[in-house]
């Protein structure tokens, strides 16, 4: 397998000086081709700065992308996003083919097999015969698929996803979820996936990166080795679903994840108290804060420094932190 | 769909065509009862008004559909008048404002004075119009085109600003060139905005046409003041319910225009 995205060193932050925030903190982590990714992380931990940086939506402010070994600067285009938002991300304006049929616009595809090519994803999508409606007479469910299949629909190398299935109900999440995964396999696609849903990342993914607390670092990579045909009730009910689904769940909550981020702004400086509550309060959950004022020991910061997959460390001492936490 | 309810079903007859309809012909009637009650030259019987109506309009031969001297010398060239000085304005207003609007600076720098061109009543500086334009068409054009401008142009603004960042977010993500970004999806996420403006900016255009005429003595603005003077209040009235009537006409046709054009908004369609 060769591999399609190479993250090294990403950092970025907004603002500079005294008030910047770090969102993405020495991010690095390769994606092969053909694999489902997903990065899981708790909410507000800078996931959608990630995907911004590397769809090249904005620029990082450190570190480099490269999608099969070109250097990202601005957007690619053999790059789809598909937003969480499909409701915001689908042109109203456009019927459902032609916004399906929107980027081959920019391509050089003939106007018969511009029809023809979205009426075929729309399909595969399980969509056919809805071209001709608006987005807004669709239900959300649908509507996603909309946008699904219009990033599927110019064979992009890498398909980013963010929290794409955040906004529909749980009947519609399992089918969009077995949906991409199918879609996944039957075009060999590259797949990296940003969600908060542990269960969701673990029955999707082939792997699951595990993103700490703003500002992001990995805290684990693990590989899912589910089999392949995986099916909403027998795979979640499967032993190694469940101890899976625990471990990133422990993980989620160790001490790494919910510290790291603030340790982590600190270890450059000598840690002080002040600058520590800075951190937390540039964050922008409550959270952050209680968490930041808690870990100013150095302790703390050489916990969070030996980052990576060291997943049974975290596992360990994640019960200890939870018991103390609710103390 | 769901099950029709009462209310449901009260608000589909009330709000048919027939019912508005019944509802302002019940009016003239009210008109015309209160009116040879009361008796007096100033407020004339509905039928008397529509019968000099009638006579004025309609003397013409039928092969020109009946339609007297008056369509072709007064009404025609007040429409023609009105409606060219608004298309004008929304043409320089939508370009204006798609400029502005795309500029990072230049509201900044003109959003106050625009504001307050806006907001200065038009028909005060028809005397300044007479003064710069002399008495006239020329005059009559730069007021209405003045007074409907702004409007368009700060609707549009508007428009052009609000684009939904996951559009753009999107647009760009799927490879929209730079060329094509304005056609393609500033403009259509602008439009209902933009129609918004048209719209206020077509009834300015009427109301400012005869000001205007009654300034300039031409069109249906001479034939209401000359009526007025010369105490022919039948004929007034005609011509005060005409521009009624030409209003209503207009403002139907941009809104069909504007269900056509914006066919795929979700709300469209229901209101009138």
């Amino acid at each position: 397998m060769s591999t399609m995205l190479e993250v090294s060193g990403l950092t970025h932050q907004y603002g500079r000086g005294e008030r910047a925030h770090v969102a993405v903190r020495d991010l690095t982590f390769t994606v092969e081709s053909g694999q489902l990714a997903c990065i899981v992380g708790p909410s507000g931990c800078g996931k959608s700065t990630l995907l911004r940086c590397i769809s090249g939506l904005i620029p990082a402010t450190g570190g480099s992308v490269r999608l099969h070994g070109d250097e990202v600067s601005g957007v690619p285009d053999d790059l789809a996003v598909v937003f969480q938002d499909y409701s915001r991300s689908l042109f109203p304006w456009l019927t459902v083919a032609k916004n399906v049929e929107f980027p081959l616009r920019w391509q050089k595809v003939s106007k018969a097999d511009r029809k023809r090519r979205a009426e075929e994803v729309l399909e595969s999508v399980g969509l056919s015969g809805v071209g001709k409606k608006y987005p807004w007479q669709l239900s959300g469910g649908m509507q996603q698929r909309v946008s699904i299949a219009r990033a599927l629909v110019s064979r992009p190398a890498l398909l980013l996803m963010d929290e794409p299935f955040a906004s529909v109900d749980a009947q519609t999440r399992g089918e969009l979820e077995d949906l991409t995964r199918r879609v996944q396999r039957d075009l060999g696609s590259t797949i990296l996936l940003v969600t908060h849903d542990i269960d969701e990342s673990v029955y999707l993914a082939d792997r699951v990166l595990v993103l700490s607390k703003s500002p992001a670092a990995i805290v684990a990579d693990l590989d899912i080795d589910l089999p392949d045909d995986r099916d909403q009730i027998t795979t979640r009910e499967s032993e190694q679903f469940v101890s899976l689904r625990g471990e990133v769940a422990r993980l989620l909550q160790s001490p790494q994840v919910q510290r790291t981020g603030e340790a982590d702004t600190t270890d450059a400086a000598s840690e002080s108290e002040s600058e520590a509550s800075d951190a937390g309060a540039t964050a922008d959950e409550a959270g952050d804060a209680a968490g930041a004022r808690a870990d100013t020991g150095p302790h703390a910061a050489t916990e969070a420094d030996s980052d990576g997959p060291t997943g049974t460390d975290g596992t360990a001492e994640a019960s200890d932190e939870t018991a103390t936490a609710r103390s | 769909m769901s099950a029709p309810t009462a209310t449901a079903k009260r608000g589909r007859i009330l709000g048919s065509a027939a019912v508005t309809w019944f509802v302002f012909a019940l009016a003239l009637l009210l008109w015309e009862l209160i009116a040879v009650g009361a008796d007096t030259v100033y407020f004339p019987r509905m039928t008397a008004i529509l019968g000099t109506g009638a006579d004025i309009l309609l003397s013409g031969p039928a092969w020109r559909l009946m339609l007297g001297d008056a369509a072709f010398g007064i009404v025609l060239p007040s429409l023609a008048t009105a409606l060219g000085a608004w298309a004008f304005s929304a043409a320089l207003g939508v370009a204006l404002g798609t400029a502005l609007g795309r500029s990072r600076w230049a509201m900044d720098y003109c959003g106050t004075l625009i504001s307050f061109l806006r907001s200065v009543p038009p028909v005060t500086l028809m005397p300044a119009f007479m003064v710069m334009f002399g008495i006239g068409l020329r005059m009559e054009i730069a007021a209405i085109v003045f007074s409907t401008l702004w409007p368009i142009v700060l609707n549009t603004v508007d428009g052009v600003r609000s684009v939904d960042q996951v559009k753009i977010d999107t647009a760009r993500s799927l490879g929209t060139p730079r060329r094509y970004w304005l056609g393609m999806i500033v403009l259509p996420a602008a439009m209902p905005k933009i129609f918004a403006g048209l719209r206020l900016s077509l009834s300015i255009a009427i109301l400012l046409m005869v000001v205007a005429e009654i300034v300039a003595g031409t069109g249906i603005g001479l034939r209401i003041a000359t009526a007025q003077q010369t105490v022919e209040y039948t004929e007034m009235w005609f011509w005060v319910l005409l521009l009624g009537a030409i209003g209503y006409a207009l403002n139907s046709a941009l809104l069909a225009v504007e269900r056509l054009v914006l066919g795929w908004q979700p709300t469209r369609g229901d209101d009138a």
